[in-house]
């Protein structure tokens, strides 16, 4: 069936099979293969994107679900070729090791500061407790979103102690 | 790479639509809204509907409001509204509780209060949380509607009574003055299903338990209640003695299997010992 689906701000119009995942969709028909496809049963939160503002795991959605509706991933969080202030810190405090788990843990990063500007440790850790770390760098993890909090809108990441 | 059978996929985008959508692919047909539940299934072949039809757009369903003496509970509510919602943790925190450490922030974002009780999985938490609170279930079908006690909704494991033809709307939660309540859950990790979960509602007269209600899951507690703990506890004071009098019959008359989250006699500790959490917790509240 024909859907549309706007992702990361752009209309995408495709047929596709009702029984297509979501993930299937970003990554093989739009080619956005940031979001990456894991464990495949809701489990580890690598395919994690925002379906109309909050973070979903996309490989428990169906592609015709999202029609008419607007998908975030991580190929958005950069703009003008300036990162996101979670990917500054994730790359700021060694927050990625094998980096599979990545851009799952970047969305629902930007989404837990967006919500909550100044969370604690154990609200970091509650935000992304639906997502695994194969490398089980958690604690990297967890001071990047610090980090990140901190940070909120740095130009340059060579200026030590920005804060907003 | 886990693929579901073939399907045909509606959406409707009312209740009204969603009955008649119902009526033309017949039994075959799955209601689905987050879907965390249904898909998993479909993927492993657990389940091939012939026809998908999806209820996210259905907005009727999705409220939590106080009307007259009751908490009304759209079914279409995502876990994470619920446990968000000031009204019903106002009225009742064991919703918040059990919310807490249902799945995980992404999963409570997607799945629904109505879904979970559908699917009716003997080791829900809702199911226990509804249980203890003594909620009705709202089926709407062509007919108009009908109303049942959550402690008659559930047939057996992954079966209810919503039957062909029908949809879950609404659960409905009598409020009445001097309770309070509180969800007690074992697992082996954050986000996993309960080892053993216990959730009770108590309302005081005075000193002693005026009404009770003990919801029990993941022990295979008979419609998610301990009704002899509920039948002992009732006019009895509502001291330490009594909770701990409940959790040992509570614990006597569950009937845990033994799988790899652990082993009966831990599972059979476990539901006397949160029930007796539980029914403390809700009484030092509904004193307060």
């Amino acid at each position: 069936m024909k859907i549309t689906v706007t992702v990361n701000g752009q209309d995408h119009e495709r047929d596709v099979e009702p029984r297509l995942l979501l993930v299937h969709f970003l990554r093989d028909d739009l080619g956005l293969t940031g979001t990456h496809w894991g464990c495949d049963t809701s489990n580890c939160g690598v395919c994690a994107v925002w379906l109309d503002d909050v973070p979903v795991k996309s490989c428990t959605v169906l592609a015709v679900m999202a029609d008419g509706k607007t998908v975030r991933t991580v190929e958005d969080l950069e703009r003008d070729g300036e990162l996101d202030p979670v990917q500054k810190g994730f790359s700021e405090c060694h927050g990625l090791q094998c980096g599979f788990c990545t851009p799952g843990m970047l969305m629902t990063s930007r989404w837990l500061l967006d919500t909550n500007p100044d969370p604690s440790d154990e609200e970091i850790r509650v935000a992304i407790s639906g997502q695994l770390c194969r490398c089980t760098g958690y604690e990297n993890i967890v001071r990047s979103v610090r980090w990140a909090a901190e940070h909120p809108a740095v130009q340059n990441t060579s200026e030590p102690d920005v804060t907003v | 790479m886990q693929v579901p059978s073939h399907f045909e996929y509606e959406r409707a985008a009312d209740v009204e639509q969603v009955l008649a959508l119902l009526a033309r692919y017949g039994p075959e047909a799955r209601v689905v809204a987050g879907g965390h539940s249904l898909l998993p299934m479909m993927k492993l072949r657990l389940a091939a509907p012939d026809a998908l039809i999806d209820i996210n757009d259905v907005s009727e369903l999705s409220y939590i409001r106080v009307e007259r003496d009751e908490l009304l509970i759209g079914t279409l509510v995502r876990h994470a509204e619920l446990l968000d919602s000031p009204v019903a943790a106002e009225h009742f925190p064991i919703f918040r509780e059990a919310e807490r450490v249902i799945a995980d922030p992404l999963v409570r974002n997607r799945g629904t209060v109505g879904g979970s009780l559908c699917q009716a999985d003997p080791s829900e938490d809702l199911s226990a949380a509804f249980a203890a609170v003594r909620a009705s279930a709202v089926i709407r079908n062509a007919e108009g509607s009908r109303t049942v006690p959550l402690r008659e909704f559930h047939v057996g494991p992954y079966e209810t009574v919503v039957g062909d033809g029908e949809l879950l709307t609404e659960f409905r939660v009598p409020i009445k003055p001097g309770g309070s309540s509180a969800y007690e859950k074992v697992g082996r990790r954050a986000g996993d299903w309960a080892l053993a979960a216990a959730g009770a509602a108590i309302w005081l007269d005075g000193g002693n338990v005026a009404d009770v209600g003990i919801g029990l899951t993941a022990v295979g507690a008979a419609h998610f209640v301990a009704a002899e703990a509920e039948e002992y506890l009732r006019g009895r004071p509502a001291d330490d003695e009594s909770f701990a009098q409940a959790g040992r019959i509570a614990a006597e008359h569950c009937r845990p299997t033994a799988d790899q989250r652990g082993p009966v006699d831990y599972k059979r500790h476990l539901a006397g010992e949160l029930t007796t959490r539980a029914l403390r917790r809700a009484a030092e509240r509904a004193r307060t």
